[in-house]
C-alpha cells in the first residue's frame, strides 16, 4: 500500500515552520500536499507568494473542483474550509470549526474519508487545538500520523493535543521532518500496526 | 480496528445515500449531487445536535417530523458569509459593472443562493450610492424558507458590524456605514428602503428552471457545495437566465474554467470573479 496525499496543518509559527519543510523536500517529493495555515481572515493574500519563495515545490491556493496532482503543494485560501471530494477541492464557507477556518479538523477528516489508509497526517506548531480531531480520524482510517516535536515546536500546545488523542505514529522535530517524510514515502512497503 | 472504521465509513456514506433519496423522494428537496464531503460533515454534525447515534435515525425524524426537517435544511443552508465580503468584488463591482448598468432603463437582477442576505444587502447600498437602485428589482432565492426569513428579516448581529465596515470601506463605501441600520442591544436591523425593491423567494437551484432574464446574476459561494454535474447544470441555467453581456459574478476561489459554459463570457479584470456574457 502506497500513500497518495499529505495533509499539513500548522497555526501560530507556522509560517517558519512551513518554510523550513517546503525548503528542505526534495523536488522530487511526488504526494500531493495540502497545507491548512491559520490565519486571520482579513489578512491580505501573499502568505502563498512567500511561501512558494522559498519551496522547491510548486504552493497554489486551490479553485474550487480543481483536481489534485502530484508534485504540488496546496495553501487552503484564507476564509473558506478546504476538504477533499473524489480527487478534487472541495471549499466551503460553513461556520467556522474552533474558531478556525480554514479549520485543520475539517481537511483531514475529508482526507481520513477519502483516502483511508492511503493518507499522511502532520501536525506542526500551534497554539490550539485543532487537527487533533482530525489525526484521530485518519488515524482511525488506518493512515499515517505524523506530528512535529512539541519540545522543539514553537508552540507545543497543538502537537500535544495531537498526541494526546492519539497513538501517533511517528514524532520528529522540524529538522528531520523533511528528510523522514521523504524516507516514509519513498519505501514501498508499509508495516500493519 | 481500521478496518472496522473503515467498513463503519462505509456504511455511514450508504445510509447518507439512503437519507438523500428519502429526502428527495419525499419532498423534492434534491442534495443528492451536492458535494459529499460537505454534506456528509453537516449530517454528522445534525446527528450529534439532535442527540442520535446513526444516520439512519436521523432519516427517520427528517421524514416524520416536519419541524426536524426544517432544521435540517436550515443546517444545509446557512453560510457563515459577511457583507461586502471580498471587498474588491464589489470595489470592481462599482467601477466596472455599475456604468454597464447605467446604460439600460431597468436592471434585473438575481442573487441566486441568497441565504441569510448579506449580500443582498451590500449590493442594495451599493446600487442607492451609485443613485441605481430605484431602477433596480433584486430577487434573492435560496431553498430554505427559514433563512430567507432570516434576509427578508435584515437583523445581524452588532459583533459583526466592525468587520463590515471595514469590508465597506475597503470596497469603496464613502458614507458612515452606520447610516444604514439602527442598532438595538446586540443586533442592528438593516433600513427598510434597502428591500424596497428586493423579492424574496423560494427556488431551488438544482431541480427549478429559469424564471426570468436577468443583466445581473450573482453566484457566490453556493456551487462549491455542488458536485461537477450539478454545478453544470446551474451554470447552463444561470447562462439561459442571463441576458447578452449580462454580468455573472462567482465567489473568490471558484472558476468557470471547469464547467461547460467557460467560453462564453469574458473576464471583467483579471483578479475578481465578475465576467460578461458575449456569446
Amino acid at each position: 500500500m502506497s500513500f497518495e496525499i499529505i495533509v499539513v496543518g500548522a497555526s501560530t509559527g507556522g509560517l517558519k515552520a512551513l518554510q523550513v519543510l517546503l525548503s528542505e523536500l526534495p523536488v522530487e517529493f511526488s504526494l500531493p500536499m495540502v497545507i491548512v495555515q491559520h490565519r486571520g481572515k482579513d489578512m491580505e493574500t501573499g502568505l502563498c507568494e512567500f511561501l512558494a519563495r522559498s519551496s522547491r515545490l510548486p504552493v497554489r491556493e486551490p479553485e474550487d473542483k480543481e483536481t489534485l496532482l502530484p508534485g504540488q503543494a496546496y495553501l487552503a485560501p484564507r476564509d473558506y474550509h478546504l476538504m477533499i471530494q473524489s480527487g478534487s477541492f472541495a471549499l466551503s464557507t460553513e461556520s467556522p470549526v474552533g474558531f478556525a477556518r480554514p479549520s485543520i479538523d475539517v481537511l483531514f477528516e475529508s482526507a481520513a474519508n477519502e483516502y483511508q489508509d492511503r493518507a499522511i497526517g502532520l501536525i506542526l506548531t500551534g497554539a490550539n487545538h485543532d487537527g487533533a480531531r482530525g489525526l484521530a480520524a485518519i488515524k482511525a482510517q488506518g493512515g499515517l500520523t505524523v506530528v512535529e516535536d512539541p519540545a522543539t515546536a514553537t508552540c507545543r500546545e497543538m502537537p500535544d493535543a495531537a498526541i494526546n488523542l492519539t497513538k501517533v505514529d511517528w514524532i520528529l522535530p522540524l529538522s528531520e521532518m523533511a528528510a523522514g517524510l521523504h524516507k516514509l514515502t519513498n519505501s514501498t512497503k508499509r508495516y500493519e500496526s | 480496528m481500521s478496518r472496522v472504521a473503515t467498513e463503519a465509513n462505509d456504511l455511514e456514506d450508504i445510509e447518507i445515500g439512503l437519507l438523500l433519496e428519502g429526502l428527495y423522494r419525499a419532498y423534492g428537496f434534491d442534495f443528492r449531487e451536492y458535494s459529499r464531503a460537505s454534506i456528509k460533515r453537516r449530517i454528522l454534525e445534525m446527528m450529534r445536535a439532535e442527540k442520535l447515534g446513526t444516520v439512519s435515525a436521523l432519516q427517520e425524524r427528517v421524514l416524520h417530523d416536519a419541524t426536524c426537517l426544517e432544521r435540517f435544511l436550515l443546517g444545509l443552508s446557512v453560510h457563515a458569509t459577511a457583507m461586502f465580503r471580498d471587498p474588491s468584488f464589489y470595489l470592481t463591482f462599482r467601477r466596472k459593472v455599475v456604468p454597464l448598468l447605467k446604460t439600460y432603463p431597468t436592471v434585473q437582477i438575481w442573487v441566486a443562493g441568497c441565504s441569510t442576505g448579506e449580500e443582498v444587502y451590500s449590493l442594495a447600498i451599493l446600487l442607492q450610492e451609485e443613485r441605481l437602485y430605484k431602477r433596480c428589482r433584486i430577487y434573492a432565492t435560496d431553498i430554505s424558507r427559514a433563512v430567507l426569513r432570516k434576509a427578508r428579516d435584515g437583523i445581524f448581529p452588532l459583533a459583526a458590524m466592525r468587520e463590515y465596515t471595514n469590508n465597506y470601506h475597503q470596497a469603496g463605501g464613502a458614507n458612515e456605514f452606520s447610516d444604514y441600520y439602527t442598532a438595538q442591544y446586540d443586533s442592528v436591523i438593516f433600513s427598510t428602503a434597502l428591500k424596497s425593491n428586493v423579492v424574496f423567494s423560494e427556488h431551488n437551484l438544482a431541480t427549478d428552471g429559469s424564471f426570468n432574464e436577468f443583466q445581473v446574476i450573482l453566484c457566490r459561494n453556493v456551487m462549491i457545495y455542488f458536485n461537477k454535474d450539478l454545478q453544470a447544470r446551474v451554470h447552463n441555467l444561470l447562462y439561459d437566465s442571463l441576458s447578452m453581456f449580462g454580468v455573472f459574478g462567482l465567489g473568490n476561489k471558484e472558476s468557470l474554467k471547469f464547467t461547460p459554459r467557460a467560453a462564453f463570457y469574458e473576464h471583467l479584470n483579471d483578479k475578481d470573479k465578475l465576467f460578461r456574457k458575449v456569446m
